[in-house]
């Protein structure tokens, strides 16, 4: 019986052991030995091998035998299958709880593998043992620092919770997380998900203190009605972002019906994941982006959206993307109307998108910020051209007149208002409980702009585009219509 | 092994779960219709019905917009007469015209992984290439309903539209309810097709229905 105690031995183990260990650098038992010493985790690290050679200066042991009584939670396996029911004994005899498989040869390889992992299964079910694998690259646990894992990166610490079916995916969600700062706290490729599989994780992460939300990259599940219980179970108690492989196959349906026709594979996922309040993105970066908002934004009352904007351009996009969504573009209240009045020149747009017109002066931006969140009729605002100014300062500053002609001064100027706004807005946000998101390609193009570098240090995301803000504050909204859907509908049945 | 019911077999199952049809009745023989054409006034529709009848359209089997009680008996006539014995033919279903030019499908689909889902689509004659079609899996909640109708692209349609009023949407989505109960409730449901589901005067109709069951669980 899998209990969450089993989960807690995964990824907050007290020690680890990798079984398999390898001296060659090129070898997943080097480069797993190599990650869990790298990334900072603080218990015990043992590594077999069966020379006892050194690896990375750590004296190995021959095998799981040797190992002290009781004092290691998890093993990470690279050991052949053959040799591996007679580990999963020596590390139950050990008081070992998890072990993660990396070692293939098993189901993904044909009717002999198969069999091997139904025996493994078996094996670990009798031994009390939880395996997760196998064939799957590893985890990541930050609050543990723990990089049990045989792909790049580690991530920043954070509150998102990736389980995947493919290690490829944990890897790029984990790259996006590097980049963006926003953090994950587990990540877990699941490989041939023989015991258990994401639907486990999510069921963990639901409960975990640790974790804000679910990300996660399917390819298939095998019992769909469970699948989807289970999932809304999840849902009901912390949000989930699905990218699915494979939605483009047809659902070639066995029934002569003209509906079975229509109903395929994609249109069905589609429609479980609506009714079960799960997101479901379109691809890595939309999900990344989703499961971001979700990990550090408050969440939106309702669906009335402001948009502010330095200048014209952006806030015309973002007015286009807000039209395609759940989100409402609201017409600013008169009251609202009246105190930008006096904040701005004539000229800025007196509606929303709220463009300033370039007419902010150095306090204008603050003050327009605190009255467009703070507004009770406005639920969720989205502040765009942010960083323009030290943009321009980098310019200055890599030019070659910088420091002389008062560049040194204006650069530094343009860097403190950037960040300064970021500051105001992002403040604004706390102190409402209001989702402000913030948009820009510097972003991407230049993460050590100002204004990016002040989001980042807020623990915000940086939305790369007005788009894709709108875009992940829909899917939070799309949540509160779902949960509220449930509240409602529980209420009519009393 | 699934057996499909007759279309009038198929309307009176679904029609217990609230699935909304017109009024029609099954005649066994041309003098009957002709009295219905009577009573009714107005332009009908005849459609030979049975348990086994492929291809109702393009064997010339549904007759549209028939007028007048000579003209109607002989529709129907010339229906019991085109009735081959694997028809399974039980007689000719007759009803008014139904006029509407909004047209979406619904149904029932058996997803292997998944179970029984509720389909909803654009119907009409281009509404394959259009692929305009939402799926929930079964038993729908109510707001799973309504969201399947604001799931469609074609969100106009549910408007005003060229001079037709507006489509009354709790009965879009009592329908899809009903089709979701009758999925739950009705043994071994493989598949039900409602296809048309005709927009009439702002309300929902059925135009045809079509229930397969499975053999194994009907003839326990």
């Amino acid at each position: 019986m899998i209990t969450p105690a089993h989960f807690t031995a995964l990824f907050d183990p007290r020690a680890v052991v990798v079984a398999g260990a390898s001296t060659h650098p090129g070898k997943f038992g080097f480069v797993a030995l190599h990650n869990i010493l790298t990334c900072g985790y603080s218990g015990d690290v043992y590594a077999t091998n069966r020379e006892r050679a050194e690896v990375l200066g750590l004296q190995t042991l021959a095998d799981l035998t040797e190992l002290p009584d009781g004092a290691v939670d998890l093993v990470f396996v690279c050991t052949p299958a053959s040799t591996n029911p007679e580990l999963l004994r020596q590390a139950a005899a050990k008081g070992i709880k998890a072990a993660f498989i990396a070692s293939a040869g098993y189901g993904e390889s044909g009717d002999e593998g198969k069999q091997l992992q139904e025996e493994l299964v078996e094996l670990a079910n009798e031994l009390n043992i939880l395996i997760v694998g196998p064939n799957g690259q590893g985890l990541v646990s930050t609050p543990s620092q723990l990089c049990a894992q045989i792909v790049a990166p580690y991530p920043p610490a954070g509150r998102i919770g990736i389980a995947s079916q493919s290690g490829n995916f944990v890897s790029s969600f984990m790259n996006l997380s590097r980049q963006s700062g926003v953090g994950v706290s587990r990540a877990i490729s699941v490989g041939n998900a023989a015991q258990v599989g994401v639907i486990d994780m999510l069921e963990f992460y639901a409960d975990d203190p640790e974790t804000a939300v679910g990300l996660v990259y399917l390819e298939g599940v095998a019992n769909g009605r469970e699948f989807a219980n289970r999932l809304e179970a999840v849902c009901k108690r912390m949000p989930v972002v699905i990218v699915k492989g494979g939605a483009s196959g047809s659902g070639a349906k066995a029934a002569a019906s003209h509906t079975g026709s229509l109903a395929t594979d994609d249109r069905v996922f589609d429609g479980m994941c609506r009714q079960v309040g799960a997101a479901r993105a379109a691809s890595i970066a939309e999900a990344f982006d989703i499961a971001a908002a979700f990990a550090t934004l408050p969440r939106p009352a309702g669906p009335r959206l402001a948009i502010v904007t330095t200048v014209g351009g952006w806030g015309v996009l973002a007015a286009d993307a807000t039209a395609s969504s759940s989100l409402e573009l609201v017409d600013l209240p008169d009251d609202l109307r009246t105190t930008l009045d006096g904040l701005l020149p004539p000229r800025w747009s007196r509606n929303n998108p709220i463009d300033l017109a370039g007419g902010e002066t150095k306090d204008t931006v603050p003050a327009v910020l605190d009255a467009v969140v703070g507004h009770p009729e406005i639920d969720a605002t989205l502040v765009l051209g942010m960083g323009i100014q030290s943009n321009q300062g980098r310019l200055e500053r890599e030019g070659p007149f910088y420091p002389d002609h008062g560049l040194e001064r204006i650069v530094a100027f343009h860097d403190r208002q950037d960040s300064r706004y970021v500051d105001v807005a992002l403040a604004a946000s706390e102190a409402s409980v209001k989702p402000v998101l913030i948009a820009s390609e510097l972003a991407i193009a230049d993460p050590s702009n100002a204004a990016v570098a002040a989001v980042r240090a807020a623990d915000r995301y940086c939305f790369p585009s007005a788009e894709r803000a709108v875009r992940a504050l829909h899917f939070m909204n799309e949540r509160e219509q779902w949960l509220d859907s449930l509240t409602n509908e529980s209420a009519q049945q009393i | 092994m699934s057996k499909t019911l007759s279309e009038s077999e198929s309307k009176s199952l679904l029609s217990a779960y609230g699935v909304p049809f017109l009024p029609e009745e099954l005649v066994t023989a041309s003098s009957k219709a002709s009295s219905l054409a009577q009573r009714w006034g107005g332009p009908l529709a005849l459609k030979l019905c049975g348990a086994n009848i492929a291809h109702k359209s393009e064997r010339g089997l549904v007759r549209l917009g028939v007028e007048g009680p000579e003209a109607v008996q002989q529709a129907c006539q010339d229906l019991l007469d085109a009735a081959r014995p694997e028809d399974e033919a039980t007689g000719v279903l007759i009803a008014p015209m139904a006029t509407g030019l909004r047209e979406f499908i619904a149904g029932i689909s058996v997803d292997p992984v998944f179970g029984p889902t509720v389909v909803f689509g654009l119907g009409g004659v281009l509404a394959e290439a259009i692929a305009d079609v939402t799926v929930r899996l079964a038993p729908l909640r109510l707001y799973d309903a309504f969201d399947m109708l604001s799931s469609l692209r074609s969100q106009s349609l549910f408007g005003s539209f060229r001079g037709e009023g507006e489509v009354d949407r709790d009965a879009l989505a009592n329908l899809l309810l009903a089709l979701s109960r009758a999925s739950m409730e009705i043994d071994g449901v493989v598949s039900i097709d409602l296809n048309p589901v005709m927009i009439v005067d702002g309300r929902p109709v059925a135009l045809d229905a079509l229930v397969e069951l499975d053999r194994s669980v009907v003839s326990q």
